[in-house]
This record gives C-alpha cells, sequence and structure tokens, in this order.
C-alpha cells in the first residue's frame, strides 16, 4: 500500500492527496466510479432503479438483524441480508401477485421500518446513523482491497455474461429460445447489485447509494448513440463525478457522498440540455 | 444460408397439447401438424389462448401432450425455434443500435468493447436479405415498426430455425409495413422450408398468405385453409360475437 501511496503522490501533486485517509479515499473512488458505472448501465436499461434502491434501503434491516445474531462486522450481516432480501424481493416479482414497483416499495419500506425498530429498540440507532449519508474518508486500506476482490469479480461476470443478460433485457422468451439460462443469470445480476450496493453502503450512504449508480448512467445515456459510447460515457461521468465531489468535499468541507452526488446530478442534468439542444 | 429439408417433407407435430395455469384450464385438446415450407396463421379472440400455445410450443409454460419434429427421413430429433416477440423491452433513449442486439444474441464478446468488423459483417449480411443494411448502426428506439420487425425478423432466422414463431407481427406497424412483412414470409418458407406460425388479426392478409389457418379458442374450433376457416361456422360464430360486443380483432 505504501508504494501506491508512493505513486499517487509522484502522479497528484497536491495538497489534497497527502493525507492517508485522502489517498485511500481516491483509490476506492477509482474501483466504485467503473463499478458502480457498469452495473448501472445494465440497472437503468432493466428499469430496475427502484430494485436497487430498495436494495440499498434493506441496508438497515441487515445491521439490525446482524446486531440481534451477533455478527460483529456488519458489511457481512447487511450483504448477506441483501442477498436474502433481493432473492425474495425477485421470487414474488415473478409471480407478479402486484405490479413490479408496488411490491417493490412494500419490502422497502418494511425494511426500513423494521430497521429502524429494531436499531432504537436497542438503543443503537444513533451508533448507526452514520450510515445513512456515510462516509468514505473513513474507509480503510483492508476495506479498499475488499472493493478490488469485489470490482475484480463483477469484471470478470461482466466479460462472461453481459451480452447474455443485454439479450434477456431485450425480450426474456426470445433469450429462452437461445437458451439463455436467464433465470440463473438473473439471480446472479441481483445478486451482483446486492453485493455491490451493500459492501459500499458504508461509505456512500443508505440515502445516497443509489443515485451512484444511476445517474452516471442516466448521464451516458443522453448523450450515447451505441452501447459502446453508453458505457465510456458512463464511467467518464462516474470518475469525473466521484473524483470531483471528493475534491470539493476536502476544500469545501461538504459530507463527500453527497457532494459526489451533486456533482453526478449536475452532468446529469446537462447532458440532458445537450440531448433536447441536439434534437432540435 | 442453406435449406434444411425438401419441402413438404418434414413437420412438426403438436399432439393433445394442453396447458393449465394454477387451476385454471388454458388451452385443451390442441392437435395439428405444421409441414416445413407453409405458413400457418393462429387467429381468434383475446383471451382465446393463442399466445399461451406460442408459449407452450417455446417451453416456457408446461403443458401435456407432446411436441415432436419429424425429419423428412421420419426420424424425430429436438425442435429448432426462431422467435419475433410482440414487442421488446426497450425505452425511448436507449443507447442499444441493431449491431448491439444481434451481436448480443451472436457474440460472447461483451457489446460495450464496440463493433468487430467480421461481426458486423456477418450482421449486416443477415440484414440485407431483409432491406434493413442502412441500420446496422441504428439505435432501436429509432427505427419505425416496420424496421423494427423486419431487425427482428432478421435476428430470429439466423441461424436458420425449423420453426419460426411470430406473436402478432402488426403491432406497431402500418398496413403497407405488414404486407411486405408478410411477404417477407412468403419468400422465406420457399427459399428456406421453414415453417411458420404466427398470430396475426390481418384476415385479408392470412387469407393471402396462410397456408392453413388455425381458429383457436381454448382448443382448436376450425383448423384448414383459409377459405375452409373463414367460411366456417365457428369463425363465423366468434367474429359475430366480437362485432355484437364491440371487441374488435
Amino acid at each position: 500500500m505504501e508504494h501506491l501511496y508512493s505513486v499517487l503522490e509522484i502522479l497528484l501533486p497536491f495538497s489534497w492527496i497527502k493525507y492517508d485517509f485522502m489517498k485511500n479515499a481516491f483509490l476506492a473512488v477509482l474501483l466504485l466510479a467503473p463499478l458502480f458505472s457498469l452495473i448501472g448501465t445494465m440497472v437503468v436499461e432493466n428499469k430496475l432503479a427502484f430494485f436497487s434502491d430498495a436494495l440499498g434501503h434493506s441496508a438497515l434491516t441487515g445491521i439490525a438483524a446482524g446486531m440481534l445474531l451477533g455478527i460483529a462486522e456488519t458489511t457481512l450481516a447487511t450483504v448477506l441480508f441483501a442477498i436474502i432480501f433481493a432473492w425474495l424481493l425477485n421470487m414474488i416479482r415473478r409471480t407478479r401477485a402486484a405490479a413490479g414497483d408496488t411490491v417493490i416499495s412494500v419490502f422497502s419500506s418494511t425494511a426500513v421500518a423494521l430497521g429502524l425498530v429494531l436499531l432504537s429498540s436497542r438503543g443503537a440507532f444513533a451508533k448507526y446513523s452514520t450510515y445513512l449519508i456515510g462516509d468514505i474518508l473513513t474507509i480503510r486500506p483492508q476495506e479498499v482491497g475488499m472493493l478490488f476482490a469485489v470490482f475484480l469479480a463483477v469484471i470478470l461476470l461482466y466479460l462472461a455474461g453481459y451480452n447474455r443478460l443485454l439479450a434477456m433485457t431485450v425480450n426474456m422468451s426470445l433469450a429462452r429460445t437461445r437458451h439463455i439460462p436467464v433465470r440463473l443469470l438473473e439471480s446472479i445480476f441481483i445478486i451482483v447489485i446486492a453485493i455491490t450496493v451493500t459492501v459500499s453502503i458504508k461509505w456512500i450512504g443508505i440515502l445516497l447509494i443509489n443515485s451512484l449508480l444511476i445517474l452516471p448512467a442516466a448521464a451516458g445515456r443522453n448523450l450515447a448513440h451505441n452501447m459502446k459510447e453508453y458505457h465510456l460515457w458512463a464511467l467518464f461521468f462516474a470518475l469525473a463525478s466521484g473524483i470531483s465531489g471528493l475534491i470539493l468535499s476536502y476544500y469545501c468541507g461538504f459530507a463527500t457522498g453527497p457532494a459526489i452526488v451533486l456533482v453526478g446530478a449536475a452532468f446529469f442534468f446537462l447532458t440532458h440540455l445537450v440531448k433536447n439542444k441536439s434534437r432540435r | 444460408m442453406s435449406r434444411h429439408h425438401t419441402a413438404g417433407t418434414c413437420r412438426t407435430t403438436i399432439s393433445n397439447l394442453g396447458v393449465t395455469l394454477g387451476k385454471n384450464v388454458i388451452l385443451y385438446d390442441i392437435d395439428f401438424t405444421l409441414n416445413c415450407g407453409e405458413l400457418t396463421a393462429l387467429i381468434g379472440r383475446n383471451g382465446a389462448g393463442k399466445t399461451t400455445l406460442l408459449k407452450a410450443l417455446l417451453g416456457e409454460y408446461s403443458h401435456t401432450g407432446t411436441v415432436a419434429f419429424h425429419t423428412p427421413e421420419g426420424k424425430q430429433r429436438k425442435l429448432r425455434i426462431g422467435y419475433v416477440p410482440q414487442q421488446i423491452n426497450m425505452e425511448q433513449n436507449s443507447p442499444v443500435t441493431v449491431y448491439d442486439l444481434i451481436a448480443a444474441f451472436l457474440s460472447a464478446r461483451p457489446v460495450f468493447f464496440g463493433k468487430k468488423k467480421d461481426l458486423a459483417r456477418t450482421i449486416a449480411a443477415q440484414l440485407n436479405l431483409f432491406g434493413v443494411e442502412e441500420h446496422l448502426d441504428s439505435r432501436l428506439c429509432d427505427l419505425s415498426g416496420g424496421e423494427l420487425q423486419r431487425v427482428m425478423l432478421a435476428l430470429a432466422v439466423f441461424p436458420v430455425p425449423e420453426l419460426l414463431i411470430l406473436d402478432e407481427p402488426a403491432s406497431g406497424i402500418d398496413r403497407n409495413g405488414l404486407a411486405i412483412l408478410f411477404q417477407q414470409l412468403t419468400q422465406l418458407k420457399k427459399d428456406k422450408d421453414i415453417t411458420i406460425l404466427l398470430v396475426s388479426h390481418d384476415l385479408p392478409l392470412v387469407r393471402e398468405h396462410a397456408d392453413q389457418v388455425i381458429l383457436l379458442d381454448r382448443t382448436i374450433l376450425a383448423k384448414g385453409t383459409a377459405e375452409e376457416v373463414l367460411n366456417s361456422r365457428a369463425f363465423r360464430d366468434t367474429f359475430t360475437y366480437f362485432a355484437q360486443s364491440g371487441v374488435h380483432c
């Protein structure tokens, strides 16, 4: 890690990079940006924005469940709970018992309420309230390492199955006729969303995590003419908002997560204007 | 693309097919034969089970009875199906292009890496067969209903299937576009000897192009040539009922 720190100091001769917590946060942004932009494009194309938002909210119950079961590692508890939550939610969504967004909303509000009830009954809400907005400046080197492992796993999965996921997005029945294992891939994809969202929640926050997933993809979509451009733009906006949000928060004293999201939102509105202008 | 079989000698036989979803019997006693090189039109009122029958054939719904494909030599083997869905899940502003769509089905190389020259040439040649090669780089959301339908058809017959299923290809297409589509299907069944099964509500085009017509209402009410079915009592009863109840088919 020391070597990496030295490289960062040489490449970025600015005052903000001198602190180790800024170096860690910067490395985390470099991993989170491609991770979230890659998953975000597929979430947006599949109209799963509400679904991923609900997964973020499930983290509160995950933390509470972990506390009740005596699981000391909060991230592990939230990830395990989010996987179960995502699987259940998707199973009910498949049965089409009610409109998809209604089911998701019911699950989302139940998870938030249950999490708040359990945490407040134990007097632990104040301790975990920082999870609502997160703090990327607290990320430790070993957590950057864990993020890197998740990043590698998602990249490998995407390289192996991206086209099949896209085929499923277009039409499930058509994908089935091409012998694509749609149920399996769908389950893997929602587990990937669940893991990515929940491992990052401590640093980005329950309230903001979905914005990081959606905004770069949504801004990229405004400018892209094909899937290559879509991913390049989404990656660019994720990196640009992540890095500039981090630097802005350092110099202006803002919370980092909200600063990143605000820059991302600015990119979205700008690209929206550009799109509308080019259509006239 | 190569021809599979000599026209009219291979066939798909559907015997005693039934579909029950939950406690509801959606389809029962479905028996018919689809000959290679022939176009069969499935007609019937809304809710008659047409899409359910297609989905059962696609393997999406479990069913009773059998679906068997026989080669010209009389041997039975697994049926390769091409499918053109009624609609695709593509929003306005989606950046998925025609190349992206078809490449996603034909190649494992993620389409976010961009176009691969060899594959682009292959896809353009396939699109050329249906007169939509100039749309290789167009976004799907920028295509007209007819163009999109022809792109989906180009994908469905690559590689050439034994059975091509189209679910209500009229959706989002004007009359002229639909007539072109039927002409292309007629050409396709002749050139490639493909069996075509489609759901259609356009009775004049069905009359002109279908070799066999099946009138469905949970079971088969009538089947035969277009003339036989469209002049049958079952057809008159079905469509008189809808004319009276204000439902348009």
